[in-house]
């Protein structure tokens, strides 16, 4: 789950990481409102989980309340890449002398987390790590020590920072780590952090990713989530405890397990046509689960044809077939539907699909077989 | 032979009276493998399904000889699960649970580095020896014996791709489902030179997926030092990056992990990579 800048810096400033005055508008109103009361210039700041929000012209500088109004009315209800701007930040404005990077991430590779420091502040990380890996200053970190002060010395004195901002440096690293350790974060990130007109440093941008699987013990982090930023899909299908990515094709999948699902994705693109979303029903494919996924399948106006494809383990075929027609009873169906089960019992699951004769739904033995059966279906309809 | 367990593996349960651990535990029973008792706290001294309960993985192996440990416990007890693992000094633990936080998860790696415990998985579906022994929640019917070795980061995926073998007349010696989590206990590498060394083994099929750079580190790996033949399988041609794709740990992130990446990797390493699992059979 990813927090929005505004989020993540609130959060920064539990763990004693200086970040500029601010507050989030809604409306232009407001922006003017925050403007005044701040005083001075300010920079107002789409609020989008996404990055590139600078080119896309959702940073912009005002001078006076009035000119912050205005362009939180440009930049509010702006599509940036995909994302429509319901917030704008609305933070007094910082001379920027120096832009440094500073985070922490998790090194799936190595198995530690990581923090990394760059003087190459203001880029995308991942943009330094490609064009000069070497003006990245990386320390891997010991879950069981922390991160040790002669590190965060070690990042300061890679990145060559002043020798008087070393204790602010101190600090603001170890906030940051643990800030990353008390959120379950995969990402903490300041970018930039910058060095002042007063000669201080100070995170004016920043980005948390928080770990899904430790939601569960941060009730106050899940509260966090924003739903309007994701298709309304994908938050029906968490309710529903299904795993759903929306993607931009014309094939329905349904399938049990992940790693069968995105197989199935991908061998609908091997036969031409292309998946409109990833679903994983898990193991059972009991008639509720696939009801609702049905639904939200369905409600994508993309979708041309339906493929399921289960596979039977201990969950026996038939038992499957049985949950999927117990489904349709409930979920009317127009388009074409291409069944493929396999596994415990296959032969008795088809019978019972063929059996039922349910219109433009047929099966099919294999996966080629399924797949090609969908696309053709999907380019008919 | 085989790899990892086989019929004399004396299997321990934690978690056996929940309700997946009681439903597996019946099934791995049923299977042939040797079951000898289970743990879960506050019910040592009960029995289930025939076999002894107790209150600690320390007691239960001391009192039956455990080598091995399946847990199906909730992820919210699954860290201390393993831990408590580790410390009974239990060499082979299978751990089926999904959604640990992958911050406990490099704790317990860390550890594992300084025991002499193999940890398979989290979020797994264990591992399984046709016809001896299966610890977790593989389909039993679908394997059969031969000499096919299966590595897979996948569940329903693996059992496609066993299915389709031990239906074209192609046995195995061992499938394991190394899990799909970011971090985890047992590696693509780790299985690959299990296989390499078990003479029974004389082939092996991979299934990764996408996310992280385990298949690339496979394929320098096989070409480096293994003899055997591997066909592979990439999962996730098709997802966009940025998304994770069910599993925690199948994500592109930063331009990496990307299964365009891997299918290079492996095909520079001579490895054969299907388009589609069911190929996977005509490529062995």
């Amino acid at each position: 789950m990813n927090l929005h800048e505004y989020q993540s810096k609130i959060r920064f400033s539990e763990f004693d990481i200086p970040i500029p005055k601010g507050k989030v508008a809604r409306s232009p109103q407001e922006a003017y409102e925050i403007a005044k009361e701040l005083g001075g210039p300010v920079v107002v700041k789409a609020q989008v989980l996404t990055g590139g929000r600078g080119k896309a012209g959702g940073v912009k500088l005002a001078q006076t309340p009035e000119e912050a109004q205005q362009r939180a009315d440009e930049i509010l209800g702006m599509d940036i890449k995909g994302h429509k701007v319901l917030r704008v930040l609305i933070d007094q404005a910082s001379e920027i002398k120096t832009e440094i990077y500073l985070g922490v991430t998790n090194d799936r590779a190595a198995r530690q987390p990581l923090i990394m420091a760059s003087a190459e502040g203001g880029m995308d990380i991942e943009e330094v790590n490609r064009v000069s890996p070497d003006k990245i200053v990386r320390e891997h970190i010991d879950p069981f020590l922390g991160l040790r002060d002669y590190q965060i010395r070690n990042l300061a004195y890679g990145i060559e920072l002043p020798r008087e901002l070393w204790k602010q440096m101190m600090q603001i690293a170890r906030g940051l780590y643990r800030c990353y350790v008390e959120s379950d974060a995969t990402l903490a990130e300041i970018n930039p952090l910058i060095i002042d007109g007063s000669g201080n440093l100070l995170a004016v941008d920043g980005k948390m990713s928080i770990d899904d699987s430790a939601l569960y013990r941060h009730p106050e982090l899940a509260e966090l989530r924003d739903t309007s930023a994701e298709p309304a899909a994908e938050t029906q299908a968490r309710a529903a405890g299904l795993s759903y990515v929306k993607l931009d094709g014309e094939i329905g999948c349904m399938v049990n397990g992940a790693g069968l699902a995105m197989a199935t994705m991908d061998m609908t693109k091997l036969f031409g046509g292309s998946p409109a979303n990833f679903l994983d029903i898990g193991g059972g494919a009991k008639a509720d689960k696939v009801a609702a996924a049905l639904r939200i399948i369905l409600a994508d106006p993309n979708v041309k044809a339906v493929l399921f494809n289960i596979f039977g383990g201990i969950t026996r075929c038939d038992e499957v077939a049985m949950g999927i027609l117990t489904a349709l009873d409930e979920v009317k169906v127009d388009l074409p539907m291409v069944v493929r089960l396999v596994g415990t019992n296959e032969e008795e699951g088809r019978r019972l699909i063929d059996e039922a004769m349910i219109p433009h739904m047929v099966s099919a033995a294999t996966l080629a077989d399924a797949a090609q059966k969908a696309v053709a279906a999907a380019r008919s309809a | 032979m085989s790899i990892l367990a086989n019929k004399d593996t004396k299997v321990l349960i934690q978690g056996i009276t929940g309700r997946e651990g009681l439903f597996h535990t019946e099934q791995m029973i049923e299977y042939g493998t040797d079951v000898v008792g289970g743990v879960t706290p506050g019910k040592g001294g009960e029995w289930v399904l025939g076999k002894p309960v107790f209150d600690t993985v320390k007691a239960a192996r001391d009192a039956t000889g455990a080598n091995a440990s399946v847990i199906y416990v909730p992820a919210a007890f699954a860290v201390d699960a393993m831990y408590e693992a580790i410390d009974a000094e239990i060499e082979l633990i299978v751990c089926i649970t999904e959604g640990i936080p992958v911050l406990d998860m490099m704790k317990v790696r860390a550890r594992l580095d300084h025991s002499s415990s193999r940890l398979v998985g989290p979020n797994c579906p264990g591992l399984l020896t046709p016809d001896q022994a299966k610890l977790g929640i593989m389909p039993g019917h679908i394997a059969t014996p031969g000499n096919v070795g299966v590595v897979s980061r996948s569940g329903t995926l693996t059992y496609e791709v066993v299915y389709a073998l031990t239906q074209r007349g192609i046995g195995q010696t061992t499938c394991v489902g190394i899990g799909g989590d970011p971090v985890n206990g047992t590696s693509f590498i780790d299985v690959l030179q299990m296989f390499e060394d078990d003479p029974e083994t004389e082939r092996v099929v991979m299934i990764g997926e996408i996310g992280g750079t385990d298949e690339e580190k496979a394929a320098s790996y096989i070409a480096a030092h293994m003899t055997k033949p591997v066909v592979a399988f990439i999962a996730g041609q098709t997802a966009p990056p940025g998304k994770r794709m069910g599993h925690a740990g199948a994500i592109v992130e930063g331009g990496s992990g990307t299964a365009a990446d891997k299918i290079a990797a492996l095909n520079a390493a001579g490895v054969k990579v299907a388009e589609h699992p069911e190929q996977i059979p005509d490529l062995l």
